[in-house]
């Protein structure tokens, strides 16, 4: 993004063709075409189990046989390369393919129970369907079936029914090839062979789902989906994931307006034909508690239903009091339109540019970096590139934790050879040994010494460290960067350095699926969508062209961040001294006193020092100073996802006025003054912007459901205070999306703040290392408890010096803890830098945030054994 | 002859006729006098194995064939100790539409274990729009003797092949217990539960709390309750 990859100029090596004749058709195709694939393009459909374009060929069906003339037995079509010259019959022209494939269909039935009525897979079965285009319309075979126990579980969500199988071998190649997670294997051999897993190692793969989808006969069903609906029941539509910044295509299937399950839809740009199972399998959370209308707060504190025009009438009325003191936060869950809404209403209708869409542990570096590098700079690094880039390197990323599809592609690319993979991390984590890459060890806040390293490639650079600065330098090269660096003052500033110094390129990958989209959208304070700068007066002025306003309208200070909006309501400015011996008198000294000792003191000091204001007779509202923030509008904000829960709990009590848009009760709702109910994505249209910078649009999927977006409730409360910021219909602020385009002027200066020196920890202390897990306690997947139960589990990391050093013993269990609480967990030893500690970010047992309170990179107290 | 005047004419048709044999079948008062052919095909219903198990599947067949979309049909896992068919799968959620239904009988042709079939019962009338939704309840074939009614556990030592194949005759005693055992704990709980109703009346009237309006009429009405289940308790202990 920063620098997009260089022209290489090599013109494509001219394409070898071979001529064939199929079906008495003459055609050229390149060569090294299968046979299968020929006749594909011809329209001719040759039937088949276990092709798959994405997987190797193995021909273990039999199924595709055809007649290649000079040969003396029919061949398998999707294992056969097109030669040239080569006359290829298939059932369609050849009686000899017809029987061939007739008689292959025949064998497979022999074993297969036919119990479709009771099967998943029946109404959308190859086998069912290729069994009436190529199969006997009677069995010969009067012997009996070989019958093994009905479905064993291979893993918590997937169902394996061996009976039905027939041995393609899709599902292990799969396993094997795309997901590097071999757990599933063919065993035993002739009539017994099937598919297995070992004793101790279920198929915990975070791509399980993909086998069910490729599996061509029932054989692999999901716990999830079992006996829900059959394909006539279901409405399909195409969509989008919204589990990570991936932007997989879906496919949604409902039944009567209720999702019964999401499939991987082929969109080979993004996802090729796969997606994992959060995205597959976390969709309960959309009809789960969910909030029906809106709620207002009455004079005795208690929320109560409202109707529509009454909270909105009342949400206008609070936040015209507080007006050009309100700060908009929002989080992952708002499309690119809604995110757009947020940012429009709080310039034009609060007057206030204190937005911010990132929901998590921030910095002011990276709200620069993001404005001058990534906002509205369109599509940037791409998958494919991944794919052709010499090396990838990943800084605070763990792809297959944060962004599957990015592992698979990275996986993809170097299995082919081209490709090499380097991490800037603690430790070499599953998902990335499977990508056999290198990593430069690095303890959280360390990553900056080894990226300005690599900038300067010195001579001091050990072998590892100086092959991936050479490789850096190479045209085509990729940085990946993760949200999890902005923890660590001076990481980006050095990553953007590095990007700088190598010429290689930037792609930042956020975690969610609507931050870049927030971002481009202008969900940030101090950048207008299309990546225009809110200090620029030609920005703006191009803004306030599209928006209909005056120029002067918008806000031309950059506004706070997140977290300077929890300070500023938390620590309100100082009070100006009063003129002394003008009129303080002691009253007011008392009051004043009172409410200094407020600023800095707890809730039930504050108000004990509000009634000694009022007793001294002085109204405290007169003398305190006025607050920066008095006002919060809060959408999609999940409270457990901010690094100090507490402290945002504690400004939303103490702060005026909040309005709540949620799609569920998220804790937020106890302290707000409105909650609107808004839609979740498959009740709403809208698009997300994937990492690449890719507009992912998709539709609404239930027809049914009529909840208003983010957007549109947000426009109802502008029209309530007289300020107009469109409909915020998703199809309305798509138009005026296209219409702001992106900002050709210049952008603000990438940021450049100074490394800190990273902590040293004492003994009995480490540094905190910490990602999520795919599969952990997000609140999208509520409900889901087959996928939660193929979760990976927590453990501690430590080194074996580290955990000597505390006396701690492999397996057993290690606390961690912070001033705010603790965390115990079983003790793994990793090969990783001595004095870190690494732990999973949200998973049972181990919630990083609400226990410990302290971001990646804090020093923590470690011990052997359980919580005191 | 001379013209009759037309209205004779006309009422010697009429006196005539009533010499006549009479077609008219009553209904519904001599309704059973003419039952409809065995092959009409009237309301469905949902057969039962000899042991009470259904014999449906919920494998939808039925809703596919339907011309008329009448039915809906929603399939579940057969739970361990909640079990409502031999193997997999049952119909957990199983509705004709008689306003839709054509009583075409393509559904009792798709279905693959039998379990729909088509009664004589042509009454298909009412006066609700939702009455005439019949759900599995309704549509459920009656407990013939030696049936128990489901869900309770296969015959020991089958399959579902062997229902499918007829080796199963009857339930047998381990079944008919499960089944009394349910429906013995079953009336503990409600047995429990209306005590508890007693407890609180008992306590409104030891406290002598005058409780006005609605929550008055409310635990009038439970301690009526209460009462009755205790009477109808005490009539059951009796016969036994």
């Amino acid at each position: 993004m920063t620098v997009t990859t260089p022209a290489t100029g090599q013109a494509l090596p001219p394409v070898e063709l071979v001529t064939c004749t199929i079906d008495g058709i003459e055609m050229s195709v390149p060569k090294g075409t299968l046979i299968i694939r020929a006749a594909e393009q011809l329209g001719i459909e040759v039937p088949r189990f276990c092709d798959h374009p994405l997987l190797s060929p193995v021909a273990a069906c039999r199924m595709c046989l055809v007649e290649i003339e000079g040969q003396p037995k029919p061949q398998p079509a999707c294992a056969v390369a097109v030669g040239d010259k080569m006359v290829i019959k298939t059932q369609m022209t050849s009686e000899i393919a017809d029987t061939a494939q007739r008689g292959v269909m025949e064998f497979l039935l022999i074993n297969h129970p036919l119990d479709c009525p009771v099967c998943d897979k029946g109404g959308e079965c190859p086998l069912q369907n290729q069994a009436m285009t190529a199969g006997h319309a009677e069995s010969r075979y009067n012997g009996v079936k070989r019958t093994f126990p009905k479905p064993i579980n291979v893993s918590a969500q997937i169902l394996l029914d061996r009976e039905r199988c027939v041995s393609c071998a899709r599902c292990t190649r799969f396993a094997d090839e795309i997901a590097g997670d071999p757990f599933i294997e063919l065993l035993e051999r002739g009539a017994h062979q099937q598919v297995g897993t070992a004793d101790d190692q279920p198929f915990d793969s975070y791509f399980s789902g993909n086998t069910v989808q490729i599996c061509p006969v029932g054989a692999l069903t999901s716990a999830d989906y079992r006996f829900k609906a059959r394909p006539f029941d279901l409405v399909s539509t195409p969509s989008t994931c919204e589990h990570c910044a991936a932007g997989c295509g879906l496919r949604v299937d409902d039944r009567r307006n209720k999702v019964q399950r999401r499939l991987a839809l082929d969109v080979p740009e993004v996802n090729e034909e796969w997606n994992c199972d959060k995205g597959r399998f976390a969709f309960t959370y959309l009809d789960t508690d969910r909030i029906t209308h809106p709620w207002v707060r009455d004079e005795d504190g208690d929320l109560v239903p409202a109707s529509w025009p009454e909270a909105i009438a009342i949400a206008a009325e609070k936040l015209a009091g507080v007006r050009g003191k309100v700060g908009v936060l929002t989080g992952g869950r708002v499309t690119r339109e809604d995110a757009y809404m947020y940012g429009k209403f709080a310039r034009l209708a609060l007057d206030s540019d204190d937005v911010d869409f990132r929901s998590r542990a921030t910095s002011t570096e990276e709200a620069q970096f993001l404005a001058s590098s990534v906002a509205g700079s369109g599509l940037g690094v791409t998958y494919a590139d991944l794919e052709k880039a010499p090396i990838v390197l990943l800084v605070g990323i763990e792809p297959e934790e944060e962004a599957p599809i990015v592992f698979l592609r990275l996986r993809k690319a170097t299995l082919e050879g081209s490709t090499k993979v380097a991490a800037i991390s603690s430790w070499a984590s599953p998902g990335f040994a499977k990508t056999g890459g290198t990593v430069l060890a690095a303890a959280p806040g360390a990553e900056t010494e080894v990226i300005e390293a690599l900038a300067t490639n010195a001579a001091t650079l050990s072998e590892a460290a100086s092959a991936v600065a050479t490789a850096l330098r190479e045209p085509g090269s990729i940085i990946l960067l993760g949200e999890r660096l902005s923890a660590h003052p001076g990481a980006i500033s050095a990553v953007s350095n590095l990007a700088g110094a190598s010429g290689a390129a930037l792609a930042w990958i956020p975690r969610r699926a609507g931050e870049r989209g927030a971002l481009d959208a202008g969900a940030l304070a101090g950048v207008l969508p299309g990546g225009r700068p809110l200090t620029d007066a030609a920005a703006r002025a191009e803004v306030s062209a599209v928006w209909g306003t005056h120029a002067d309208a918008l806000p031309s200070q950059p506004g706070l961040a997140f977290a300077e909006v929890i300070d500023a309501v938390l620590t309100p400015p100082i009070a100006e001294e009063p003129a002394p011996g003008t009129e303080a008198d002691d009253a007011l000294i008392i009051a004043e006193t009172a409410v200094e000792s407020a600023a800095v003191a707890t809730d039930s000091d504050n108000e004990a020092a509000d009634a000694a204001a009022q007793n001294a007779g002085i109204d405290a509202d007169l003398e305190e100073p006025e607050p920066r923030i008095s006002g919060l509008v809060i959408g999609g904000v999940e409270i457990d996802d901010l690094p100090n829960p507490d402290k945002f709990r504690e400004a939303l009590r103490d702060v005026d006025v909040v309005i709540s848009l949620e799609t569920r009760l998220s804790g937020v709702d106890a302290y707000a003054d409105v909650i609107f109910p808004v839609a979740v994505d498959t009740e709403r249209a809208g698009s997300y912007t994937n990492w690449e910078g890719r507009v992912r649009p998709f539709g609404k999927i239930l027809k049914d459901a009529f909840t208003l977006t983010d957007g549109r409730v947000l426009a109802m409360i502008a029209d309530q205070l007289d300020v107009n910021i469109g409909t915020g219909e998703p199809a309305q602020v798509r138009r005026e999306l296209d219409e702001l385009g992106t900002f050709s002027g210049p952008r603000v200066a990438p940021p450049a703040v100074p490394a800190q020196s990273v902590s040293t920890p004492e003994p009995g202390q480490a540094i905190l290392a910490s990602w999520r897990h795919l599969l952990d306690l997000g609140v999208l997947q509520a409900g889901e408890k087959y996928l939660a139960a193929t979760a990976r589990p927590a453990v501690a990391r430590l080194s074996g010096a580290t955990a000597a050093g505390i006396g701690a013993i492999d397996g057993e269990a290690v606390t961690v803890a912070s001033d705010s609480g603790s965390i115990t967990l079983p003790l793994l030893v990793t090969d990783m830098p001595d004095g870190v500690v690494w732990i999973p970010g949200n998973s049972p047992g181990s919630e990083v945030n609400s226990s410990l309170a302290v971001v990646p990179g804090a020093v923590v107290s470690i011990t052997a054994g359980g919580a005191a | 002859m001379a013209e009759l005047p037309q209205a004779v004419r006309g009422f010697s048709t009429t006196f005539f006729t009533m010499f006549r044999k009479v077609n008219t079948e009553q209904y519904p008062e001599d309704k059973d006098k003419y039952p409809p052919k065995p092959a009409f095909h009237g309301r469905h219903q949902l057969n039962r194995h000899p042991d009470g198990l259904e014999k449906c599947v919920g494998c939808e067949l039925c809703a596919w064939a339907c011309p008329a979309d009448a039915i809906y049909v929603e399939g579940a896992d057969n739970e361990e100790g909640e079990r409502h068919s031999p193997g997999e799968r049952y119909g957990v959620v199983y509705q004709i539409n008689y306003l839709r239904c054509i009583l075409c009988g393509l559904c009792i042709e798709a279905c693959p274990t039998r379990a729909l079939t088509m009664t004589n019962e042509y009454e298909l009338a009412d006066n609700s729009r939702e009455k005439l939704i019949y759900e599995k309840d309704d549509l459920l074939a009656p407990l013939m003797p030696g049936m128990a009614e489901a869900p309770h556990a296969m015959v020991a030592g089958t399959t579902a092949k062997d229902y499918y194949e007829g080796k199963v005759t009857g339930a047998t005693p381990a079944q008919l217990e499960e089944v009394a055992a349910r429906e013995a704990a079953k009336a503990a709980a409600q047995a429990a539960s209306d005590a508890a109703a007693l407890e609180q009346v008992a306590d409104v009237d030891a406290l002598g709390v005058a409780v006005a309006g609605a929550k008055s009429k409310y635990a009038a009405n439970a301690k009526e309750e209460a009462l009755a289940a205790r009477a109808t308790d005490a009539g059951k202990g009796g016969e036994q």
